[in-house]
């Protein structure tokens, strides 16, 4: 996967994605991650930021079980979470087991970690594993 | 007298349903247009004294469709502000304002939808834009919308204050009671806290119990000065005050799960009335889910965070509780278009006019409605008073 995927603010973090690093942009003034990727810093308004690969562990913030069909290929039940990173921002996850594949639980409060779901038409997703 | 603004003193002169249920023999447009002529009707007004149009989900470009389509040719004021089911409460919110400083004089609120009918709705939530933020970082992860974002904010709350399923329940078993004392509505059959808990689960912890409706509907409200509304054939309501506010779109981004955007539209619409929590009579919470009435009676002030599922335990928001809510049956068991806020509004005047029938709470001054939309994004508070 080497051609653009995102737009113009997000591609660098799908580019991270393709090789499967969790890039975040930590702001250069304060040093706040942000997520989703923004054009400047919400903490402090500073527009400079790097784009960072952060550790991928965090603790799920809620989650639901899905009982019913959303998506082609993604078979219920499964859980979706909102996972608070170990730097703070939030972002949206399925949870996956050890074989990567949806299904198993979770709690509110578990540990998990980054894990990445291979796609066909687009960049790896990223998921969370919940730590053994 | 309560003015507002400085301005002049505003009222609510008239209310109307349009058909609901299952509507196969109008159009959308043709549901709005009778029951903005009944609700003007009420008012002592016919559509040509329409010189405001607040309307919006029909139709491309706002209000533009429906004022052809009624023959309002050239109002002075036009609002088509788009936040979802909490629309129709910020639509009286600007109207007031609008009425106030004398910038339009009659203002016709409103929306009709034949969701059912035509099959509209579908679980995915899925973001047409492939660009979008959503596509790109929520959509791929199959949440189903609006329930799932509902779900992670009961689960929050459940979490954190020890809320049960049995909490939620109490609330569409309530919904349920009133709707049985309402001819209109479209579910009326006896529903137990043990047969809501065995219902279908959906998005974890939702069940069937726990979501609106999905129905035709919809609503006209007339919202005018009080000079205007001494002609109307009913009593005309006050309006007190108004609010509005937004949190958030991606779930991701919600601050905390466990505050909506109704903290913020209730203080604004409470401190311009004048009131507290305590003062209300009666309540219209949007009830698009059980967990949208737990959350809003917390950030409407009925009671501290985290305490909402012991307060709607014992029945306090059925029939003969200490807070009567969702009088119609709301949207989980009277109808839910889509946009449930204009019909909130209908009930409310109706409770404060006295002419609500076997559901009718005795002595109702002051009425709440508060309107919510997307995935608890949006928020609008009025106030009425009799």
């Amino acid at each position: 996967m080497t051609q653009t995927y995102g737009d113009a603010v997000t591609a660098p973090f799908w580019a991270g994605a393709s090789e499967g690093r969790l890039l975040l942009q930590r702001c250069d003034s304060c040093g706040a991650h942000r997520f989703y990727p923004r054009p400047f810093c919400l903490s402090c308004d500073d527009d400079r930021s790097t784009w960072t690969a952060v550790s991928g562990a965090g603790v799920v913030y809620s989650k639901t079980e899905v009982q019913v069909k959303v998506l082609p290929g993604l078979a219920p039940p499964y859980t979706v979470a909102v996972v608070e990173l170990a730097e703070g921002p939030r972002m949206t996850a399925l949870i996956v087991g050890a074989d990567g594949e949806p299904g198993p639980g979770c709690e509110i409060g578990d540990a998990v970690d980054v894990a990445w779901r291979p796609r066909e038409d687009a960049p790896p997703l990223p998921v969370f594993r919940r730590r053994p | 007298m309560t003015r507002t603004g400085g301005g002049r003193e505003v009222h609510i002169a008239g209310v109307a349903e349009t058909a609901l249920g299952e509507v196969h023999d109008q159009t959308e447009l043709s549901m709005f247009a009778l029951a903005a002529r009944e609700a003007l009707a009420e008012a002592g007004m016919t559509l040509r004294d329409v010189d405001g149009l607040f309307v919006n989900y029909m139709g491309e470009e706002g209000t533009v469709q429906v004022g052809e389509y009624l023959g309002v040719t050239a109002p002075r004021y036009l609002d088509s502000t788009d936040i979802g089911g909490a629309a129709f409460e910020a639509f009286v919110h600007h109207a007031m304002l609008a009425v106030a400083e004398g910038r339009c004089e009659v203002a016709l609120i409103g929306y009709a939808s034949r969701q059912r009918t035509r099959r509209a709705r579908n679980i995915g939530g899925g973001a047409v834009d492939l660009d979008s933020l959503a596509a790109q970082f929520q959509t791929p992860y199959g949440l189903p919308a609006p329930i799932g974002h509902y779900a992670m904010m009961a689960a929050r709350h459940m979490h954190e204050y020890g809320t049960t399923p049995e909490q939620l329940a109490e609330i569409a078993v309530a919904a349920r009671a009133w709707a049985r004392l309402n001819p209109k509505a479209w579910s009326r059959d006896p529903l137990t806290v043990d047969q809501a808990l065995s219902s279908r689960m959906i998005s974890t912890p939702l069940r069937r119990s726990d979501c609106c409706l999905v129905t035709d509907g919809g609503a006209a409200v007339v919202v005018t000065s009080a000079d205007r509304a001494r002609d109307a054939r009913k009593p005309s309501v006050r309006v007190l005050g108004a609010g509005e506010s937004q949190s958030h779109w991606h779930i991701a981004s919600m601050p905390d799960m466990t505050v909506t955007a109704g903290a913020v539209s209730a203080r604004e619409a409470f401190g311009m009335a004048g009131i507290t929590a305590s003062d209300v009579d009666v309540l219209q919470p949007y009830d698009s889910f059980t967990v949208t009435v737990l959350l809003a009676l917390e950030d409407l002030g009925f009671c501290a965070k985290g305490e909402a599922g012991a307060f709607v335990s014992g029945g306090r928001l059925a029939p003969g509780g200490a807070l009567p809510a969702m009088t119609s049956g709301g949207g989980l068991s009277y109808n839910h278009p889509g946009a449930l806020g204009a019909l909130l509004l209908v009930e409310a005047v109706r409770q404060l006019r006295g002419e609500a029938g076997d559901r009718q709470v005795a002595d109702a001054e002051i009425a709440v409605a508060h309107g919510v939309g997307g995935y608890n994004s949006t928020a609008s508070t009025v106030v009425l008073a009799r």
